[in-house]
């Protein structure tokens, strides 16, 4: 009754693709390893932990403008270097950082780039949607093809996860842009670059805040997985866990995930206001005053 | 000498700009053009004169093309057909660069709901204009300072738009579109959103600014109160088409036809001269 169809010529010619194609793959793996993972990785793990506390403290601070929320942010990492995990967590943030990165660089700007013409959103939404739901196992393999099992592929298989929602919120962001400020600006002669500088981008910034946000979270969501084709961290433990059923190895590991999660969402949060509403928080003491002061604009 | 001239402008909106166009040039009304093509059609043969140094009104009711016609003024919307003559030159054929150019030094606009920039202060967006075209920081500053001052805000250089009222912030907008020193300053129902009140404040001091400016400004209202109080010259639109163009006088004394009449006697109707027509009645 069925005809058969066999998708098993794509592996052919990837196969054949990556004979000839390899030292591009290669290529890159060396830059990304050489130049931006080990030596990240070796100076995360290599400082003191307290030297990384402080830091944490002062960047929860710079972003939120108080003193208590980086004092309990700190302490949640310090309990997971209480669990023994320190080793681990600093490679899992060294491999979240890097795979980040790699989004902002790239989904940043193709989200600019969609929001400025209607086709090539109509041709980036389904694809954005399948790199969403296609199961990552099924992306895992090509990128073994490629990277073989390490840091490398997996920092793909991240990257392939956690970049649509990036790119989809600078889309929003700069489409939600009030149309009359727009036009405005452009009725004072605004080039291309200025308008999108000076206008856009800043009153996208919350949105694409949010995305970077979103983005982050999807990569410590891929963490354990990611283990599974050769990333260090977090998710070796979990792993750990489940292979010797031993609960409370497996508990640590995810409980060291969760708060590393808590950790970097509400930095990430921080930095979603712009900076004179923080400014603000500051001068006015409190998310509450500032809260008052723009609902009561509105009423 | 005459500022601008517009001549036979027509526009269309939709995806069939041509078919509709050649309707249009047939001279089938916006009715027909919107059955036949789904396209809008928001101007028909519009010829007007615009002299130098003047109040230049347009008004109509909604929807009639006010919008459609003043943004011709700096290309913002482009003619489906022709010409809008700029001291000589035609806006509807310029390039980028020199649309570019002639926004940067020529023509500015104020807009009904302010468009200032949410997360520059004050002064930052009153100089905004002489930061875009690439005027040097502190002197973009000084003439921003020197325009908020002159539209009564000193004192409010550091505040952010939403931290003003309507009015006030209707004033950075003025001094923001003043501080390039255009030729031409384009007002799209630029005090239609504000209350009675503040609304004749504006009134004023535009009147008071113009008294040294002698700018070319084109301001499009719905208030026949508004435009009898600060028109030099008003232009009346029906349906995309111009049906009179006269001083206050001439409109009201010798209304071209019932839809001008109309407006006239809704006004002749009222107890004074306040501007006391409902708001948003467009
Ligand atoms: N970008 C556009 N696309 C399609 N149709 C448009 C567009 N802009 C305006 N129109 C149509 O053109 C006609 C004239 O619109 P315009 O905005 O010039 O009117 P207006 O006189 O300014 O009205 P209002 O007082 O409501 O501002 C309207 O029928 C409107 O629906
Ligand atoms: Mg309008």
């Amino acid at each position: 009754m069925f005809i058969n169809i066999s998708f098993a010529p794509v592996e052919t010619a990837f196969r054949e693709f990556v004979s000839h194609y390899g030292f591009i793959f290669d290529a890159i793996k060396g830059v990304l390893l050489q130049v931006f993972l080990v030596p990240l990785e070796d100076a995360l793990r290599g400082a003191p932990p307290w030297l990384i506390l402080l830091g944490v403290g002062l960047i929860a601070y710079h972003a939120t403008r108080h003193w208590l929320p980086p004092l309990f942010y700190v302490l949640c990492l310090y309990l997971v270097g209480c669990f023994g995990l320190w080793d681990k967590l600093m490679s899992t943030t060294a491999l979240m950082l890097v795979s980040t990165a790699i989004c902002v660089v790239f989904g940043i700007p193709i989200g600019i780039l969609i929001s400025r013409s209607n086709w090539l959103r109509a041709i980036a939404l389904p694809i954005l949607d399948v790199m969403q739901t296609m199961p990552s196992f099924v992306y895992l393999i090509p990128m073994i093809f490629l990277w073989g099992v390490g840091q490398v592929s997996a920092i793909f298989a991240i990257v392939v996860y956690a970049i649509p929602p990036l790119i989809r919120l600078t889309d929003l962001g700069i489409r939600q842009v009030d149309r009359e400020v727009v036009e405005a600006a452009t009725s004072f002669g605004t080039t291309p670059w200025q308008l999108l500088l000076n206008v856009q981008l800043p009153l996208a910034r919350p949105s694409i805040m949010a995305g970077i946000n979103q983005t982050v979270m999807m990569a410590l969501a891929m963490v354990v997985l990611a283990t599974l084709i050769g990333a260090r961290g977090l998710g070796e433990t979990v792993n750990q866990g489940i292979a010797n059923l031993e609960i409370g190895t497996g508990l640590q590991g995810g409980v060291a995930i969760v708060l590393l999660a808590i950790v970097i969402d509400r930095i990430t949060q921080a930095y979603g206001m712009d900076a004179r509403q923080r400014r603000q928080r500051l001068l006015k003491g409190g998310s509450f005053a500032n809260f008052q002061r723009t609902t009561g604009e509105k009423a | 000498m005459n500022k601008i001239e517009v001549r036979q402008v027509y526009k269309v909106f939709g995806a069939q700009e041509k078919a509709g166009l050649a309707l249009a040039l047939q001279g089938l009304g916006k009715d027909k053009v919107l059955y036949q093509t789904s396209c809008t059609l928001a101007l028909q043969d519009v010829t007007l004169s615009i002299p130098a140094g003047q109040v230049f009104v347009i008004m109509g009711l909604s929807g009639s093309g006010k919008s459609t016609l003043i943004r011709l003024f700096n290309g913002l919307i482009r003619p489906s057909a022709g010409e809008i003559l700029l001291d000589g030159q035609d806006v509807a054929r310029l390039d980028a660069r020199g649309l570019r150019e002639l926004r940067r030094h020529k023509v500015s606009m104020v807009f009904q709901g302010f468009g200032l920039l949410p997360h520059k202060t004050t002064l930052e967006n009153a100089a905004f204009a002489l930061l875009t075209r690439g005027e040097p920081k502190d002197k973009a500053l000084e003439a921003g300072r020197l325009w908020l001052d002159r539209v009564g805000l000193k004192g409010y250089e550091a505040k952010y738009p939403d931290e003003l009222s309507g009015g006030m912030r209707q004033r950075v907008g003025l001094a923001r579109a003043l501080a390039a020193d255009p030729e031409v300053l384009l007002m799209d129902e630029a005090f239609s959103a504000l209350d009675p009140l503040i609304r004749t404040d504006m009134q004023d001091q535009l009147l008071q600014l113009q008294k040294d400016l002698h700018k070319t400004i084109i301001f499009v209202t719905h208030d026949l109160d508004e435009a009898l109080r600060i028109g030099n010259q008003i232009a009346i639109l029906y349906h995309g088409r111009l049906v009179q163009v006269g001083s206050p006088q001439e409109i009201l004394t010798r209304p071209a036809n019932d839809y001008v009449r109309r407006f006239v006697e809704k006004r002749a109707g009222q107890p004074q001269a306040a501007p006391a027509e409902g708001p948003a009645s467009g």
